[in-house]
């Protein structure tokens, strides 16, 4: 244990040593960057150095995917087989890398030289099939043939609001233009700011949707000698990728974004929490901070530092987020009380998401009437979409709220054409994420508001469109999301704790054909205790998308499906060709549904 | 200051201040709790004391939602029912409740049923007898929080365990899963006395179910080495 030598880790931590227990996340991320893991002897370093009890070190270390307590390969590559991903090849570029270096997914090579992972979602899912390496503290990014420093940004849609720089090559400054939005903001008193923000009808946009104006008013209102706010960008759900562009294309825009809510609420202290599995992110971030700052916009009166997270999706959920940058294993706490009294700290905070803060500076520029003209009344403002999965252009969409999903299929060219040229026909769309819900050919003319999906009952979540074309076997999307939220809950509550792991394992025996009687009541309860009892948004939402899809196609759920599944399917399809009005001479072909390896296919003319 | 609201139906005053829980108890409703314990901090973890608050979207823990005027609060609706009654099968399925005799009345109580997952994972450990004072039995443990707060700030300030793992895969730990003795626990016991399954037990309970007499463990006590006790 003592051959690890201290000496270049001591220096390394001094920075952290005032924020105490705060520092912690930072502090270890540092030991790691030097020692490539976290030993025991740099643990206990950690420890006396923010006075954190050594339990407590551990109980962090245990907790993030990203933090190894074991030795692990210099080089790490992490392929993502989560929903988007495993559409793409996931799985077989997995495999290969596997066979070419000769060593298995989640294991390391004896000479410390390589270690492979099997990652969740990368939040690359337009550039599936995703591959992140990072070696030797230097990242990559590719499909597995072609690497680059930063992934590609991919934005279409017919407004560019809040994508006006992204794809741009530039973030400076200069680019960006002065923070014009925050200088008519500190002209106005922050109670008329708190009112502009109310008045324009701005929700949250990482998927709960609340009303950004009344958060900033309950913190404003909130009595405290210190106040935070907080960026939220540790996206992490499954198919979403939004919040990366705006970051890395466009950072002043989030900045400026959040200036304007620490002037409303009076707070003095900001932080950008950004999901781990986005290192190339930091830099930009950085260098566009240190811009802001020379330009006078940050200073002493507001100062946002920028903390990275280490492989947890439940840190993406407000409480956690609080935890995780306290130092603590990212648990939720209960609610209430709310952010906006007792947030990070115990102090009042505003919690925003990226697109949220971007649409800010929109907003006081446009004016809060002119800002509605965009979208419906009920959903004002331009509207983020991820698409990915089967479609010939996945990437970001900004359209305003109020397009339909057809119309959003056809900008991104439909369910894609097969090598055979065959046009392959919708099968389903998972909305909203993981945490989402999935529609089908029926909802292709629903508006994409807040309202009309609510109406059927669809989540707009965090603007994710994976769109699946009739050949893929759904219950391997469903294992898949199983396997995601087992692997994410955070453990603390009974009903989610528990509950995914039985979801996971009932989906599982769906997906190889070996569901047992009973299976489908059995993930009905599970999926129900989960959504009615959890004590956060991730158990409340982990069975959201499987109990759509039992809803939809109950026949994958029971026993002896097999035959069942042949004549649903046929029914499905004909369905499909009523509603879509695309392409209604091509042949469709059912193909195999399952992983069963059932070679039964049925063919149907029109 | 008093809050008046109905609860399964029956007009309930209590002070303000107190609990769904306290309020069922102070009038002879039974709701069942896990995690909860006068002495510890209440986490809302386990989620057996929710109950159906009209308005709102989600089942309530009673442990801490505090009883407020005109509230109308179901105990024992159908929902509540499917979400204790699930939530106990998944404990089944998940640990050895043998020693969980409260729970096991749940279960009875709710129609649960032991065997409801069939190949269900389980989560399983050896015994790690590591000190003179206490065993420890992860199979045993329903990770209600209990021995990991007495030992932290709700009682005793010795940050001794925490947690490994995370979801499922969690476990209560030590920091690199050092022995007891190597930690900074001062046998204080306090851990032994909240737990609610016997998963941690007193070193002398644990050897006299092994079978050992009280004689033969008084002889082990004095000895100071520790010894694998031979089951």
């Amino acid at each position: 244990m003592s051959e690890i030598d201290l000496t270049p880790l001591k220096p390394a931590l001094e920075k952290y040593i005032p924020l105490g227990r705060s520092g912690l996340l930072p502090a270890l991320h540092a030991a790691q960057k030097i020692y490539g893991w976290l030993s025991e002897s740099v643990a206990s370093e950690i420890a006396k150095n923010l006075k954190v009890p050594l339990a407590d070190v551990h109980g962090v270390i245990e907790f993030y995917s990203m933090f190894y307590n074991k030795p692990i390969g210099k080089k790490i590559i992490r392929v993502c087989t989560d929903q988007a991903c495993a559409l793409k090849g996931g799985d077989g570029l997995l495999d290969h890398l596997s066979h070419h270096y000769d060593v298995k997914p989640r294991q390391t090579t004896e000479d410390l030289s390589l270690t492979i992972e099997q990652s969740p979602c990368l939040g690359l899912c337009e550039l599936a099939p995703a591959v992140w390496t990072m070696d030797d503290g230097r990242w990559t990014i590719g499909d597995g043939t072609k690497e680059a420093y930063r992934p590609s940004s991919i934005v279409y849609g017919p407004i560019r609001e809040l994508t006006k720089n992204c794809g741009s090559g530039t973030t400076s400054l200069k680019k960006y233009g002065e923070y014009t939005a925050l200088q008519k903001a500190l002209q106005m008193k922050p109670e008329d700011v708190v009112a502009e923000i109310k008045a324009s009808g701005l929700v949250g946009r990482g998927g709960a949707a609340f009303p950004t104006g009344v958060k900033w008013e309950g913190a404003a209102k909130a009595q405290a000698d210190q106040k935070y706010v907080i960026c939220n960008a540790d996206e992490s759900e499954p198919g979403t990728f939004k919040d990366r562009i705006l970051l890395l294309d466009d950072p002043h825009r989030t900045i400026e974004g959040m200036c304007i809510a620490a002037y409303a609420i009076g707070a003095n202290k900001g932080y950008i929490y950004i999901r781990g599995e986005y290192p190339y992110i930091v830099p930009v971030l950085e260098a566009a901070l240190k811009e802001a700052k020379s330009a006078g916009y940050l200073g002493e009166l507001f100062d946002i530092e920028i903390r990275v997270g280490a492989g947890a999706y439940i840190c993406g959920e407000e409480t956690a987020l609080f935890e995780s940058i306290e130092g603590k294993r990212g648990f939720p706490r209960v609610k209430p009380p709310f952010p906006t009294t007792n947030g990070l700290f115990e102090k009042p905070t505003v919690i925003n998401n990226v697109e949220t803060l971007c649409n800010v500076p929109l907003i006081l520029s446009k004016g809060s009437l002119a800002y509605r003209k965009l979208g419906t009344e009920k959903s004002p403002g331009p509207k983020l979409f991820c698409v990915s999965g089967d479609v010939n252009k996945p990437g970001l969409y900004e359209t305003p709220f109020g397009v339909t999903l057809r119309d959003l299929l056809e900008m991104a060219g439909g369910p894609s054409t097969s090598l055979r040229a065959k046009k392959k026909k919708l099968q389903s769309v998972l909305f909203g994420g993981a945490a989402g819900a999935f529609a089908t050919s029926e909802h292709l003319d629903v508006k994409m508001t807040f309202e009309d999906l609510r109406a059927v009952g669809l989540p707009l979540g965090s603007g994710v469109v994976m769109v699946f074309d009739e050949t893929r076997d759904m219950r391997d999307v469903l294992k898949r999301l199983g396997k995601f939220f087992a692997h994410e809950s955070c453990g603390k509550c009974y009903p989610c704790q528990m509950g995914t792991q039985r979801q996971m394992e009932i989906l599982n025996r769906v997906a190889a054909g070996n569901t047992l009687s009973e299976d489908f009541i059995r993930l009905q309860d599970v999926g129900w205790t989960m959504t009615d009892a959890s004590l956060c948004g991730l158990g409340q939402t982990a069975a959201s998308a499987v109990l759509s899809a039992m809803k939809l196609w109950p026949e994958l759920f029971v026993e002896g499906r097999r035959l069942k599944v042949e004549s649903q399917k046929v029914s499905e399809v004909s369905k499909v060709s009523k509603v879509s009005k695309t392409k209604s001479k091509a042949v469709k072909k059912v193909t195999k549904t399952t992983a069963t390896k059932s070679k039964k296919t049925t063919t149907r003319k029109k | 200051m008093t809050a008046t609201f109905l609860m399964d139906g029956k007009e309930i005053t209590i002070e303000d201040g107190k609990t769904l829980l306290d309020a069922a108890r102070e009038n002879g409703i039974d709701i069942p709790t896990i995690c909860f314990h006068e002495a510890t901090t209440a986490n809302a973890l386990c989620r057996i004391c929710v109950v159906e608050v009209e308005g709102q979207r989600v089942l309530q823990p009673a442990c801490i939602v505090k009883a407020a005027t005109s509230m109308k609060v179901q105990t024992r609706s159908e929902k509540v029912v499917r979400a204790r009654r699930t939530i106990l099968e998944m404990l089944a399925s998940t640990m050895d409740l043998s020693e969980a005799t409260d729970i096991q009345q749940m279960m009875y109580e709710y129609g649960a049923s032991t065997s409801r997952f069939p190949d269900a994972e389980r989560r399983e450990s050896e015994v790690i007898d590591d000190n003179p004072m206490y065993i420890r039995d992860y199979s045993k443990c329903l990770l209600c929080w209990r021995c990991v707060q007495v030992c932290a700030e709700d009682a005793q300030y010795t940050f001794a365990i925490n947690f490994d793992g995370r979801g499922y895969e969690t476990q209560i730990g030590t920091f690199f899963d050092k022995r007891i003795p190597e930690t900074t626990c001062v046998l204080c016991g306090q851990c032994a006395a909240v737990c609610p399954t016997g998963a941690l037990k007193p070193k002398r309970e644990y050897l006299l179910e092994q079978g050992m007499s009280p004689n033969e463990i008084s002889v082990l006590n004095t000895s100071r080495k520790q010894r694998k006790v031979k089951g």
